[in-house]
Formats: structure tokens, sequence, C-alpha cells
């Protein structure tokens, strides 16, 4: 029951991470209808602004993660302005290998600054909680909190603000968007930009878990896409759900059945979705 | 209508008789093996361009196959000893039935999904191809592949020898394509890429359209990575691995995607450059990258479009005149 409860914990800090990334993810397809490729790539990002900024800077883990949220909203905002607003009105197959080329520009860029190597982030928060039994490092627990933070202030802002009314409008129905006044190209930039911030405080939340590396985001996106397409793409609450469930059935299958068997399961996962429900299981009747 | 033929003539036989000539007139063994390996990455490229450019479907899995194809030949020829000229049909049908199954999953989805689906087909592949060590040797891969066996007086251990071998196939596979496009299969594919809806309209199964399309790219894959494992005498995961689509695909985009020259003019033109520029190799991806934008961008229909409708313009005058 001990190790239950262990590996739960467990597998909602991993959730969070997941669901962070997923959500920036789903946004994105919500007003482009494009699976962004390089949205791992901001994630890796992420993380390596706050090993710069920890190792080479210095500052506080609070202003880490601030300035990595900061940097990485412009370069996601920036995505949009220079690649994707020329592909409007082109086929998707277009904006998937013009986002092909974004991942590869920023990995490459990443292993040209960084090298291919393995680097580990100096762990500001090193103390563990023991609670009924289970032990929680406290950068798990940041994990945990940060996440429902940050998805509670997403939250509010798609549901109370215009900015995110119209985030929601526009995933809804673009040419509708556009007919009742809604400046969709500034949606999309700012869509854009929550969407690198979500990457950015994933990366930034797990970089010091882990170590950093320039393809780090590629295993990352592909679970991504798994719970995405799970929870419906363009949808909320499904990229919410779908990171948990995935996380805690990595976590359990590889506590319970074998370690290698929970690498599968995101893969198992898609084929199964794809097969037998391609819009997902949460798929809104849109 | 006779200056046409000349014309086509002319397109088809200057480049044959290059490539025919290419190795004396060079007289360079180094940028003879750079050809070689253009010339057997661009028979992948045809395949990719069959899916993509004539069906409209971007398979991320096109280097999956391609180091399936590889492997299978390597496997068979190195630690079985096989014949080349066996093993290479085999890793050919091998790799269609996959590309068989794997369809009849991937094909029940389109677009953006077919996209993923394939993406997550291509690390699948890597992540088999490196755990199952006593098979394919691990992330150390393959090594001592022996190259293809003689066909009566024919030998293909000289370099030389294997340049003309991959020019032979790399001609079969541009004139399968060919054929393929000018034949009415090859018209449901276009009309199948145009509009599906419409395409089902008039009676034609979009569904087996898209599988065999899928089939065919798979086949194309594995006789590129076949040859390209039997050449080089080694394979490793990499070569099946997803940035191989990558680059295949910044080969067939710069080429010009749905067009007969277009992978064979990008991959020998990129293949080329990336050689040339090898003390700026760290900054590849950096590079190419962007020109994959640039390129989707502003020039979608790649060298070949744009050579196209220079070409438009240049007769177009012509005729005004």
């Amino acid at each position: 029951m001990t190790l239950f409860a262990q590996q739960f914990v467990n597998g909602i800090a991993l959730g969070s991470v997941y669901a962070l990334v997923a959500l920036g993810l789903t946004l994105v397809y919500g007003v482009l209808k494009v699976p962004n490729f390089a949205h791992g790539a901001l994630y890796m990002a992420g993380a390596y602004v706050v090993y710069v900024m920890l190792t080479a800077v210095g500052g506080s883990y609070a202003l880490a993660i601030a300035v990595a949220v900061v940097v990485i909203a412009v370069m996601g905002a920036a995505m949009e302005f220079v690649v994707f607003r020329r592909l409007e009105g082109k086929s998707s197959v277009h904006a998937m290998i013009a986002a092909l080329g974004v991942l590869f520009f920023l990995e490459g860029t990443a292993d040209v600054i960084w090298g291919p190597d393995f680097r580990p982030v100096p762990t500001p928060l090193d103390g563990v909680v023991t609670a009924f039994g289970i032990n929680i490092t406290e950068q798990r627990i940041l994990v945990i909190v940060a996440a429902i933070v940050a998805m509670a202030g997403l939250y509010f802002l798609l549901k109370r603000t215009l900015v995110g009314m119209s985030i929601e409008a526009m995933a809804q129905d673009r040419e509708g968007a556009l007919l009742v006044g809604i400046d969709t190209r500034r949606v999309a930039l700012i869509t854009f930009a929550i969407s690198g911030a979500l990457a950015a405080i994933a990366g930034a939340l797990i970089a010091p878990l882990v170590l950093v590396f320039p393809t780090m985001g590629a295993v990352i996106i592909l679970k991504a896409f798994v719970i995405v397409i799970l929870g419906g793409m363009g949808s909320v609450p499904g990229a919410i759900l779908g990171g948990y469930l995935l996380a805690l059935a990595e976590t359990m299958a590889g506590t319970y059945v074998a370690f290698a068997f929970s690498e599968l399961i995101a893969f198992a996962l898609l084929v199964l979705v794809l097969v037998f429900r391609p819009t997902g299981l949460f798929q809104k009747g849109v | 209508m006779g200056s046409a033929h000349v014309r086509r003539a002319v397109a088809l036989g200057v480049p044959l008789v290059l490539a025919i000539l290419f190795p004396l007139l060079v007289n360079n063994p180094y940028l003879v093996s750079v050809a070689v390996s253009a010339y057997v990455t661009a028979i992948a490229v045809y395949g990719l361009n069959v899916m993509l450019g004539y069906t409209g479907q971007l398979s991320l899995a096109h280097a999956g196959f391609y180091g399936i194809g590889g492997y299978t030949v390597g496997i068979l020829t190195s630690d079985y000893g096989f014949s080349f000229w066996l093993a290479l049909p085999i890793a050919l049908a091998f790799t269609s039935l996959l590309g068989h199954l794997i369809g009849l999953a991937a094909l029940r989805t389109r677009h953006d999904y077919f996209a993923i689906f394939t993406l997550a087909v291509g690390v699948m592949i890597v992540i088999v191809i490196e755990r199952w060590e006593s098979l394919t040797g691990g992330t150390d891969g393959l090594i001592g592949i022996p190259a293809p066996g003689s066909i009566g007086p024919l030998s293909f251990t000289s370099l030389n020898s294997q340049y003309y071998l991959a020019l032979a196939f790399l001609v079969f596979t541009i004139y399968v394509v060919w054929s393929l496009m000018h034949s009415l299969v090859g018209r449901t594919f276009l009309a199948v890429r145009n509009s599906e809806e419409l395409a089902r309209a008039v009676g034609i199964d979009a569904g087996r359209t898209h599988q065999l399309s899928f089939v065919i790219s798979a086949a194309l894959a594995a006789l590129g990575g076949g040859l390209y494992a039997a050449f080089s005498g080694s394979i490793g995961p990499d070569v099946g691995d997803v940035p191989m689509t990558f680059n295949m695909l910044v080969y067939l985009m710069i080429g010009g995607v749905a067009s007969l020259p277009g992978p064979l003019v990008g991959t020998i033109l990129i293949m080329g450059l990336m050689q040339a520029l090898q003390a700026f190799q760290e900054y590849t991806l950096m590079i190419l990258g962007p020109i994959l934008i640039l390129v989707v961008v502003f020039f979608p229909g790649g060298l070949a479009g744009q050579g196209k409708v220079l070409f438009e313009r240049l007769t177009r005058r012509e005729a005004d005149q």
C-alpha cells in the first residue's frame, strides 16, 4: 500500500509535466489545426534557460522559471509570426513540414551551443518530506503545486478574460471568430505565446529532476501527442486528464509489471485509440 | 510535336550520359562513393515522394522502412549467409508486408493524425532495432555486411562497379515511378490527393489507393536501405531514425515534391553540399531547418517546381512571338 501511494504521488508529479506540455500542444492545435512538432523543442529550450540561469547567471530558482517563461513565450510567438502566419490557407502538410523545420532548427541550435551531452541541473529544493510513510522530494511537491497553479491560471484566462474567450472562439470556428471582429492573427500570436509559456513551465519544473540535452523534447512530445489524441485534439480538460492518466499508467506499469513495459504504454494506447476511436475518447461534438 | 520529343530525349539522355561517364570524368573514389550514397538515398526519397507528393500524406516512418530494408539484407547476408540477390527481394517483400500491416492501422487516419501516427511508428521501429540486440547488434549496429555477389561475369566488389549497380537501381526506380504515374493507378493517386471525397464520388477506392501508395513507398525505402547496407558494409540504428526521415524530407522538398526529377535533384544537391561543407557538419540541422521552412513558405514546388515555372514562362514567350 505504501509502495502504491508512493508511486501514485510520483505518477501525479510526472503527470503534471505531461499535462502542461499537452496543454500547450492542444491550444495551438485548436487555433492552427496543425500538430506543432516543434512544441517539444520549446520544452527543451525552457529547461536549458533554467540550466543557464542556475549554473552561469545565478539568481533564485523562481527567477530562473520566470525568465524561462518569458523567453520561451517570446520564442513561441516568434514561431507563429515568422513561420506559421505565412502558411495560412495552405495545406496542413506544409505547416507540418515547417514545424519539423523549426524543431530541427531549435534542436540543432541547442546542439551547437551546448553540445549533445546530458547536463545535470543543480537541484534548488533537495529536501525530502515524509508523510504517511511516503517520501516526496520538495522538487516533486513544487512540480505538482506549480502545475496546478498554472492550470488554474490558464482556466481563468480562457474562461474569464476577453483574450481567452477569443482563443476558444477561434478554436471553435475561425471564420466565425473573424466575422464577430476577433483579430485572429493577434489571437494566434497570443496562443503560441501561452503555449510556449506552458512548455517553459514544464521544462523548468522537470529540469532539476532529469538531465538536460538537445533532444529531450522528442520523447515527451510523442507522449503529449498521445495524450492530446486520447483527450481529443484541441480539448483542454482532455489534455489535463490524459496527462495524469498516462503518467499514472506508466508509473504503475513500471512498478508492478516491468520498467521496459512502461515506455510502450503510450505507443500501445496510441495504436488502440487511433484504430478504434480516431477522434479521441473525450472529443466534444464539435 | 517533334521538338517536344527531341527536348524530352535531351532531358533524359544528357543526365544519363553524364551519370554513366561520371566515375571516368571525376576519377576520384571519394566523389564516386558520395554519388553511390546519394543514388541509394534518392531511391528511398522517391518512395517518400510517392506517398507525400502523389497521395498527399506525410509519413514520418519512412526512414524506419529504410532501416528495416537495410537490416534485413544485413542480417540475412552476414549472419545467415544468404546471397545479396536473394536477400534484397526478401527485404523488399518483408518491408512491404510490414508496411501493409502498419498501413492497415495508420491509414485509418489522414493528414495530421497520420503524420503523428507514423512518427510514433518511426520511433517504435528504432526502439525495436536498438533493443533487439541479439538480432540487430543493438546500438552498435551490424558490421561486416558483404558486398553484392557477382552475377555471371559481373562482380560488384570495386567501387565503380557498385556505382553502376546503384545507378541501374536508381534508373529502374525512376522508371517504375514514371510508369506508375502514367498509369491509371497513378491518376487515382493524384485524384485521391486532390480531393478524397471527389475521388470516392467517381468510384475510386480511396482506402486501397492510400494503402497501395504506402506499400510502394515502403518498398522503395527498403530497396534503398538494402543497397545502403550492402554498399557501406555496416548499418546502425540511426540509419532508420526519425532525423533520417527529416533529411529525406529536406531533399524532397528542396528538389521538388510531386515531381519526377525532384527527389534526385534535391538528394544529389544537398548530399553533395553537405559533403563539401563537412567542416560545418555540426551546423547541418541549424541550417537545413530554416531552409526547409523557406522552401515550404516561398517555393513549395522546390527546384523542380521553379524550373517548370521558368520553362513555361520561356516557352510561352516563344509562342507569343
